[in-house]
Protein backbone atom coordinates (compact mmCIF):
# COMPACT_ATOMS: atom_id res chain seq x y z
CA UNK A 1 0.00 0.00 0.00
CA UNK A 2 1.53 3.20 -1.27
CA UNK A 3 -0.36 5.67 0.83
CA UNK A 4 1.75 8.14 2.77
CA UNK A 5 5.23 7.51 1.38
CA UNK A 6 6.20 10.59 1.84
CA UNK A 7 5.40 10.38 5.67
CA UNK A 8 6.58 7.57 6.87
CA UNK A 9 10.05 8.72 4.86
CA UNK A 10 9.53 12.49 6.92
CA UNK A 11 9.20 10.10 10.32
CA UNK A 12 11.91 7.92 9.78
CA UNK A 13 14.19 10.67 9.44
CA UNK A 14 12.69 12.66 12.18
CA UNK A 15 13.58 9.35 14.08
CA UNK A 16 17.32 9.93 12.94
CA UNK A 17 17.80 13.30 14.13
CA UNK A 18 16.04 12.31 17.46
CA UNK A 19 18.39 9.34 18.23
CA UNK A 20 21.09 11.79 17.75
CA UNK A 21 20.03 14.68 19.87
CA UNK A 22 19.15 11.61 22.42
CA UNK A 23 22.99 10.46 21.96
CA UNK A 24 24.33 14.34 22.34
CA UNK A 25 22.40 14.65 25.53
CA UNK A 26 24.02 11.69 27.23
CA UNK A 27 27.15 12.59 26.22
CA UNK A 28 26.80 15.92 27.61
CA UNK A 29 25.46 14.58 30.57
CA UNK A 30 28.45 12.49 31.73
CA UNK A 31 30.75 15.60 30.31
CA UNK A 32 28.93 17.60 32.61
CA UNK A 33 29.36 15.76 35.90
CA UNK A 34 33.17 15.45 35.09
CA UNK A 35 33.64 18.82 33.89
CA UNK A 36 31.61 19.96 37.59
CA UNK A 37 34.36 17.66 39.30
CA UNK A 38 37.31 19.56 37.49
CA UNK A 39 35.43 23.11 38.46
CA UNK A 40 35.68 21.74 42.37
CA UNK A 41 39.00 20.78 41.81
CA UNK A 42 40.43 24.18 40.80
CA UNK A 43 38.70 25.61 43.68
CA UNK A 44 41.40 25.02 46.57
CA UNK A 45 44.10 25.99 44.42
CA UNK A 46 42.28 29.35 43.60
CA UNK A 47 41.58 30.12 47.34
CA UNK A 48 44.93 29.33 48.60
CA UNK A 49 46.41 31.77 45.89
CA UNK A 50 43.67 33.98 46.89
CA UNK A 51 44.55 33.84 50.53
CA UNK A 52 48.38 34.75 50.00
CA UNK A 53 47.71 37.13 47.44
CA UNK A 54 45.37 38.84 50.21
CA UNK A 55 48.29 38.77 52.56
CA UNK A 56 50.74 40.08 50.76
CA UNK A 57 48.68 43.46 49.73
CA UNK A 58 48.39 43.92 53.38
CA UNK A 59 51.64 42.67 53.76
CA UNK A 60 54.00 46.36 54.36
CA UNK A 61 57.17 45.28 53.55
CA UNK A 62 58.56 46.71 50.45
CA UNK A 63 57.80 49.60 48.84
CA UNK A 64 57.50 47.66 45.79
CA UNK A 65 54.01 48.17 44.29
CA UNK A 66 53.17 45.39 41.27
CA UNK A 67 51.39 46.68 38.37
CA UNK A 68 48.60 44.45 38.86
CA UNK A 69 47.55 46.17 42.21
CA UNK A 70 46.65 49.15 40.50
CA UNK A 71 47.25 52.78 41.78
CA UNK A 72 49.15 53.85 38.96
CA UNK A 73 46.51 56.13 37.30
CA UNK A 74 46.13 56.26 33.54
CA UNK A 75 46.03 59.11 31.49
CA UNK A 76 43.64 60.04 28.68
CA UNK A 77 41.39 57.66 27.66
CA UNK A 78 40.75 54.10 28.43
CA UNK A 79 42.14 50.97 26.90
CA UNK A 80 40.63 47.54 27.31
CA UNK A 81 41.32 44.59 26.92
CA UNK A 82 39.05 41.36 27.34
CA UNK A 83 39.92 37.58 27.62
CA UNK A 84 36.78 35.96 26.14
CA UNK A 85 36.07 32.80 27.15
CA UNK A 86 33.41 30.86 24.90
CA UNK A 87 33.13 27.45 23.67
CA UNK A 88 34.58 25.42 20.38
CA UNK A 89 31.68 23.71 19.49
CA UNK A 90 28.02 24.73 18.99
CA UNK A 91 24.84 23.51 19.90
CA UNK A 92 24.95 24.87 23.46
CA UNK A 93 21.39 26.54 23.28
CA UNK A 94 22.42 30.34 23.76
CA UNK A 95 25.60 30.09 26.06
CA UNK A 96 27.59 31.48 23.51
CA UNK A 97 25.03 34.01 22.51
CA UNK A 98 24.45 35.89 25.70
CA UNK A 99 27.89 36.15 26.74
CA UNK A 100 29.04 37.98 23.17
CA UNK A 101 25.90 40.00 23.49
CA UNK A 102 26.76 40.88 27.51
CA UNK A 103 30.80 41.68 26.04
CA UNK A 104 28.91 43.71 23.07
CA UNK A 105 26.80 46.01 25.49
CA UNK A 106 29.81 46.57 27.86
CA UNK A 107 31.96 47.39 24.73
CA UNK A 108 29.66 49.84 23.83
CA UNK A 109 30.08 51.63 27.45
CA UNK A 110 33.37 50.92 27.21
CA UNK A 111 33.16 52.93 23.60
CA UNK A 112 30.98 55.56 25.85
CA UNK A 113 34.16 56.37 27.96
CA UNK A 114 36.76 56.71 25.56
CA UNK A 115 38.08 53.88 24.56
CA UNK A 116 38.87 52.63 21.41
CA UNK A 117 40.09 49.04 19.81
CA UNK A 118 39.42 46.51 22.59
CA UNK A 119 42.04 44.36 22.49
CA UNK A 120 40.98 40.29 22.72
CA UNK A 121 42.20 37.25 23.58
CA UNK A 122 39.62 34.23 22.77
CA UNK A 123 39.89 30.84 24.40
CA UNK A 124 37.04 29.19 22.08
CA UNK A 125 36.13 28.59 18.38
CA UNK A 126 32.84 30.74 19.02
CA UNK A 127 34.13 33.84 20.62
CA UNK A 128 37.37 33.88 17.97
CA UNK A 129 34.93 33.83 15.12
CA UNK A 130 32.79 36.54 16.27
CA UNK A 131 35.54 39.04 16.87
CA UNK A 132 37.14 38.80 13.84
CA UNK A 133 33.64 39.51 12.24
CA UNK A 134 33.49 42.13 14.34
CA UNK A 135 36.13 43.67 12.34
CA UNK A 136 39.26 45.28 12.90
CA UNK A 137 38.32 49.26 14.03
CA UNK A 138 36.35 47.31 16.73
CA UNK A 139 38.40 44.94 18.49
CA UNK A 140 41.32 43.33 17.48
CA UNK A 141 42.47 39.49 18.77
CA UNK A 142 45.79 39.64 19.80
CA UNK A 143 46.23 35.82 20.89
CA UNK A 144 43.87 33.07 20.66
CA UNK A 145 43.45 28.91 22.14
CA UNK A 146 40.81 26.86 20.39
CA UNK A 147 40.40 23.27 20.69
CA UNK A 148 40.89 23.25 24.42
CA UNK A 149 39.13 19.65 24.75
CA UNK A 150 37.38 18.62 27.47
CA UNK A 151 40.02 19.50 30.30
CA UNK A 152 41.22 22.63 30.52
CA UNK A 153 44.86 22.61 30.82
CA UNK A 154 47.15 25.29 32.51
CA UNK A 155 50.17 24.99 30.12
CA UNK A 156 47.53 25.65 27.08
CA UNK A 157 46.27 28.98 28.63
CA UNK A 158 49.12 30.45 29.77
CA UNK A 159 50.71 31.43 26.79
CA UNK A 160 47.60 33.37 25.45
CA UNK A 161 47.03 34.67 28.99
CA UNK A 162 50.79 35.83 28.80
CA UNK A 163 50.33 38.02 26.07
CA UNK A 164 47.09 40.02 27.36
CA UNK A 165 49.28 40.09 30.26
CA UNK A 166 52.38 41.52 29.03
CA UNK A 167 50.31 44.31 27.21
CA UNK A 168 49.19 45.32 30.68
CA UNK A 169 52.01 45.21 32.16
CA UNK A 170 53.62 47.65 29.15
CA UNK A 171 51.03 49.78 29.98
CA UNK A 172 49.31 49.53 26.52
CA UNK A 173 45.72 48.39 28.01
CA UNK A 174 44.93 49.84 31.64
CA UNK A 175 41.79 47.88 32.36
CA UNK A 176 41.79 43.77 31.77
CA UNK A 177 38.38 41.87 31.61
CA UNK A 178 37.36 38.53 31.72
CA UNK A 179 33.95 37.03 29.83
CA UNK A 180 32.67 34.01 30.77
CA UNK A 181 30.05 32.13 31.89
CA UNK A 182 29.41 31.38 35.01
CA UNK A 183 27.83 28.58 36.08
CA UNK A 184 25.66 28.41 38.78
CA UNK A 185 23.60 25.37 38.78
CA UNK A 186 22.64 22.78 35.67
CA UNK A 187 19.77 24.37 35.05
CA UNK A 188 21.23 27.69 35.13
CA UNK A 189 24.44 29.54 33.86
CA UNK A 190 24.54 33.84 33.42
CA UNK A 191 26.96 35.78 31.33
CA UNK A 192 29.47 37.25 33.47
CA UNK A 193 32.36 40.60 32.39
CA UNK A 194 34.42 40.83 35.56
CA UNK A 195 37.37 43.16 35.76
CA UNK A 196 40.26 40.97 36.07
CA UNK A 197 43.23 43.58 36.19
CA UNK A 198 44.18 45.64 38.14
CA UNK A 199 43.05 43.57 40.94
CA UNK A 200 40.49 44.77 43.20
CA UNK A 201 40.77 44.90 46.55
CA UNK A 202 37.01 43.45 47.75
CA UNK A 203 37.97 40.63 45.47
CA UNK A 204 41.20 39.59 47.29
CA UNK A 205 38.90 39.68 50.88
CA UNK A 206 40.94 40.30 54.04
CA UNK A 207 44.23 38.33 54.92
CA UNK A 208 43.87 35.69 57.82
CA UNK A 209 47.11 37.18 59.53
CA UNK A 210 49.24 39.89 59.35
CA UNK A 211 52.48 37.92 58.45
CA UNK A 212 56.16 39.54 57.89
CA UNK A 213 57.49 37.26 55.36
CA UNK A 214 60.78 36.52 54.45
CA UNK A 215 61.46 36.03 50.81
CA UNK A 216 63.75 34.12 48.95
CA UNK A 217 65.30 35.23 46.86
CA UNK A 218 63.99 38.52 46.83
CA UNK A 219 60.19 40.14 47.99
CA UNK A 220 59.44 41.18 44.10
CA UNK A 221 60.32 38.27 42.42
CA UNK A 222 58.00 36.41 44.98
CA UNK A 223 55.59 38.76 44.50
CA UNK A 224 55.51 38.77 40.59
CA UNK A 225 55.31 34.80 40.63
CA UNK A 226 52.29 35.35 42.99
CA UNK A 227 50.02 37.90 41.08
CA UNK A 228 50.78 36.09 37.92
CA UNK A 229 49.51 32.62 39.08
CA UNK A 230 46.66 34.22 40.93
CA UNK A 231 45.50 36.09 37.55
CA UNK A 232 46.33 32.57 36.11
CA UNK A 233 44.14 31.10 38.55
CA UNK A 234 41.14 33.34 37.85
CA UNK A 235 41.23 32.40 34.54
CA UNK A 236 41.97 28.61 34.70
CA UNK A 237 38.39 28.96 36.99
CA UNK A 238 36.55 30.69 34.57
CA UNK A 239 37.55 28.40 31.87
CA UNK A 240 36.65 25.24 34.15
CA UNK A 241 33.73 27.29 34.87
CA UNK A 242 32.62 27.66 31.30
CA UNK A 243 33.19 23.96 30.59
CA UNK A 244 31.09 23.12 32.86
CA UNK A 245 28.39 25.60 31.39
CA UNK A 246 29.06 24.36 28.24
CA UNK A 247 28.43 20.84 29.01
CA UNK A 248 25.11 22.05 30.99
CA UNK A 249 23.58 23.88 28.53
CA UNK A 250 24.17 21.55 25.90
CA UNK A 251 22.93 18.54 27.72
CA UNK A 252 20.07 20.88 28.45
CA UNK A 253 19.41 22.31 24.80
CA UNK A 254 19.59 18.37 23.16
CA UNK A 255 16.90 17.57 25.75
CA UNK A 256 14.34 20.08 24.46
CA UNK A 257 15.45 19.16 20.97
CA UNK A 258 14.85 15.52 21.70
CA UNK A 259 11.66 16.25 23.08
CA UNK A 260 10.61 18.31 20.34
CA UNK A 261 11.71 15.63 18.08
CA UNK A 262 9.33 13.20 19.97
CA UNK A 263 6.00 15.67 19.19
CA UNK A 264 6.63 16.09 15.68
CA UNK A 265 6.91 12.25 15.26
CA UNK A 266 3.91 12.22 16.85
CA UNK A 267 2.19 14.30 14.89
CA UNK A 268 3.11 13.23 11.88
CA UNK A 269 2.09 9.55 13.14
CA UNK A 270 -1.31 11.24 13.60
CA UNK A 271 -1.66 12.46 10.16
CA UNK A 272 0.09 9.51 8.60
CA UNK A 273 -2.68 7.21 10.48
CA UNK A 274 -5.27 9.19 9.38
CA UNK A 275 -3.94 9.48 5.91
CA UNK A 276 -3.95 5.24 6.03
CA UNK A 277 -7.65 5.10 7.27
CA UNK A 278 -9.16 7.42 4.77
CA UNK A 279 -7.47 4.96 2.01
CA UNK A 280 -8.62 2.17 3.35
CA UNK A 281 -12.23 3.08 3.68
CA UNK A 282 -12.11 4.47 0.62
CA UNK A 283 -11.22 1.03 -0.86
CA UNK A 284 -14.23 -0.88 1.19
CA UNK A 285 -16.38 1.13 -0.65
CA UNK A 286 -15.01 0.69 -3.79
CA UNK A 287 -15.32 -2.95 -3.02
CA UNK A 288 -18.65 -2.32 -1.50
CA UNK A 289 -19.69 -0.54 -4.10
CA UNK A 290 -18.32 -2.64 -7.20
CA UNK A 291 -20.56 -5.71 -5.12
CA UNK A 292 -23.61 -3.78 -5.10
CA UNK A 293 -23.35 -3.13 -8.89
CA UNK A 294 -22.64 -7.08 -9.51
CA UNK A 295 -25.12 -8.31 -7.35
CA UNK A 296 -27.82 -5.63 -8.91
CA UNK B 1 53.35 12.58 69.78
CA UNK B 2 55.91 14.78 67.81
CA UNK B 3 54.66 18.07 66.92
CA UNK B 4 53.16 18.76 63.36
CA UNK B 5 52.33 21.36 61.14
CA UNK B 6 49.15 21.37 58.69
CA UNK B 7 50.38 20.80 55.01
CA UNK B 8 48.57 21.54 51.42
CA UNK B 9 49.72 20.84 48.25
CA UNK B 10 47.23 22.38 45.70
CA UNK B 11 47.66 22.54 41.95
CA UNK B 12 45.44 24.27 39.81
CA UNK B 13 43.89 21.08 38.48
CA UNK B 14 43.64 19.78 41.69
CA UNK B 15 44.20 19.49 45.64
CA UNK B 16 46.91 16.81 45.78
CA UNK B 17 47.64 16.20 49.51
CA UNK B 18 46.09 18.01 52.20
CA UNK B 19 47.15 17.07 56.33
CA UNK B 20 49.79 16.73 59.08
CA UNK B 21 53.35 16.30 58.80
CA UNK B 22 56.20 16.40 60.69
CA UNK B 23 58.75 16.91 58.37
CA UNK B 24 58.74 18.60 54.90
CA UNK B 25 61.51 18.50 52.34
CA UNK B 26 61.53 20.85 49.26
CA UNK B 27 63.70 21.86 46.43
CA UNK B 28 63.37 25.39 47.63
CA UNK B 29 64.83 28.31 44.97
CA UNK B 30 68.10 28.99 46.88
CA UNK B 31 68.70 25.35 47.49
CA UNK B 32 66.80 22.19 49.60
CA UNK B 33 64.48 23.23 52.57
CA UNK B 34 64.12 21.72 56.00
CA UNK B 35 60.60 22.75 57.60
CA UNK B 36 59.94 21.72 60.75
CA UNK B 37 57.05 22.95 62.93
CA UNK B 38 57.20 26.66 64.37
CA UNK B 39 59.64 27.92 61.15
CA UNK B 40 59.23 31.47 60.33
CA UNK B 41 57.27 32.83 58.11
CA UNK B 42 58.66 32.37 54.56
CA UNK B 43 57.88 33.18 50.87
CA UNK B 44 60.20 31.53 48.11
CA UNK B 45 59.75 29.70 44.28
CA UNK B 46 60.30 26.44 44.27
CA UNK B 47 62.41 24.55 41.50
CA UNK B 48 60.62 21.24 39.58
CA UNK B 49 61.68 18.43 42.15
CA UNK B 50 59.61 16.53 44.67
CA UNK B 51 58.24 17.36 47.96
CA UNK B 52 59.00 14.54 51.05
CA UNK B 53 56.52 14.84 53.79
CA UNK B 54 57.29 13.03 57.01
CA UNK B 55 53.41 12.09 58.40
CA UNK B 56 52.95 11.15 61.92
CA UNK B 57 52.74 7.26 62.18
CA UNK B 58 54.37 6.21 59.01
CA UNK B 59 57.66 5.15 58.18
CA UNK B 60 58.11 5.80 54.73
CA UNK B 61 58.11 9.30 53.83
CA UNK B 62 54.87 10.32 51.65
CA UNK B 63 56.69 11.54 48.13
CA UNK B 64 54.97 14.38 45.41
CA UNK B 65 56.52 15.46 42.33
CA UNK B 66 56.29 19.08 41.77
CA UNK B 67 56.88 20.64 38.42
CA UNK B 68 58.00 24.15 40.41
CA UNK B 69 55.43 26.37 41.83
CA UNK B 70 55.61 28.49 45.04
CA UNK B 71 55.83 27.87 48.76
CA UNK B 72 54.36 29.92 51.71
CA UNK B 73 55.60 29.24 55.45
CA UNK B 74 53.50 30.27 58.15
CA UNK B 75 54.85 29.12 61.81
CA UNK B 76 51.46 25.95 61.73
CA UNK B 77 51.33 25.76 57.86
CA UNK B 78 52.72 24.99 54.96
CA UNK B 79 50.87 25.70 51.58
CA UNK B 80 52.69 24.43 48.17
CA UNK B 81 51.28 25.76 45.09
CA UNK B 82 52.55 23.19 42.77
CA UNK B 83 52.69 23.93 39.05
CA UNK B 84 51.24 20.57 37.79
CA UNK B 85 52.06 18.00 40.85
CA UNK B 86 51.10 13.94 39.84
CA UNK B 87 50.98 12.09 43.11
CA UNK B 88 54.73 10.14 43.79
CA UNK B 89 52.86 6.92 44.29
CA UNK B 90 51.00 7.30 41.16
CA UNK B 91 54.14 7.41 39.41
CA UNK B 92 54.47 3.77 39.00
CA UNK B 93 56.18 3.04 35.73
CA UNK B 94 54.96 -0.62 35.75
CA UNK B 95 51.30 0.30 35.69
CA UNK B 96 51.74 3.33 33.66
CA UNK B 97 53.10 1.27 30.49
CA UNK B 98 50.82 -1.40 31.38
CA UNK B 99 47.92 1.15 30.75
CA UNK B 100 49.87 2.67 28.00
CA UNK B 101 49.70 -0.37 26.01
CA UNK B 102 46.30 -0.71 26.82
CA UNK B 103 45.72 2.62 25.31
CA UNK B 104 47.53 1.99 21.81
CA UNK B 105 45.50 -0.98 21.99
CA UNK B 106 42.28 0.78 22.33
CA UNK B 107 42.98 3.01 19.62
CA UNK B 108 43.93 0.18 17.07
CA UNK B 109 40.54 -1.32 17.75
CA UNK B 110 38.61 1.90 17.96
CA UNK B 111 35.32 1.48 16.68
CA UNK B 112 34.13 5.14 17.04
CA UNK B 113 35.17 8.46 17.26
CA UNK B 114 34.24 8.40 21.09
CA UNK B 115 36.54 5.83 21.93
CA UNK B 116 39.21 7.03 20.00
CA UNK B 117 39.16 10.55 21.53
CA UNK B 118 39.27 9.06 25.19
CA UNK B 119 41.80 6.56 23.78
CA UNK B 120 43.86 9.35 22.21
CA UNK B 121 43.41 11.00 25.83
CA UNK B 122 44.58 8.52 28.34
CA UNK B 123 47.27 7.82 25.77
CA UNK B 124 48.78 11.60 26.08
CA UNK B 125 48.38 11.41 30.04
CA UNK B 126 50.35 8.33 30.26
CA UNK B 127 52.94 9.82 27.95
CA UNK B 128 53.10 12.48 30.21
CA UNK B 129 53.15 10.50 33.61
CA UNK B 130 55.96 8.42 31.90
CA UNK B 131 57.88 11.54 31.39
CA UNK B 132 57.72 12.46 34.96
CA UNK B 133 59.28 9.04 35.46
CA UNK B 134 62.26 9.48 33.69
CA UNK B 135 62.78 12.79 34.87
CA UNK B 136 62.90 11.44 38.79
CA UNK B 137 64.84 8.67 37.72
CA UNK B 138 67.61 11.02 36.28
CA UNK B 139 67.47 12.71 39.56
CA UNK B 140 68.85 9.49 41.26
CA UNK B 141 65.10 7.59 42.15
Amino acid sequence: MAVGKEIRTKIKSVQNTRKITKAMEMVAASKMRKAQERMRHARPYSEKIRQLAANLSQANVTDYRHPFLGGVESKGAKRVGVILVSTDKGLCGGLNTNVLRLLVNNMKKWEAAGSTNTKVTAIGNKGLGFVQRLGGNVATIVSSITQIGDTPHMDKLVGPMKVMIDAFEAGEIDTVYIAYTRFINTMKQEPVVEQLLPLSGERLGTPAGNWDYLYEPDAQVVIDELLLRYVEALVYQAVAENMASEQSARMVAMKAATDNAGSVIKELQLVYNKARQAAITKEISEIVGGAAAIAG
Amino acid sequence: MAMTIHVDVVSAEESIFSGLAEFVALPGEAGELGILPGHVPLMTRIRPGEVRLKLPNQEVEELIFVAGGLLEVQPGLVTVLADTAIRGKDLDEAKALEAKAKAEEAMKNATSDLDLAKATGEFAAMAAQLAAIQKLRKRGH
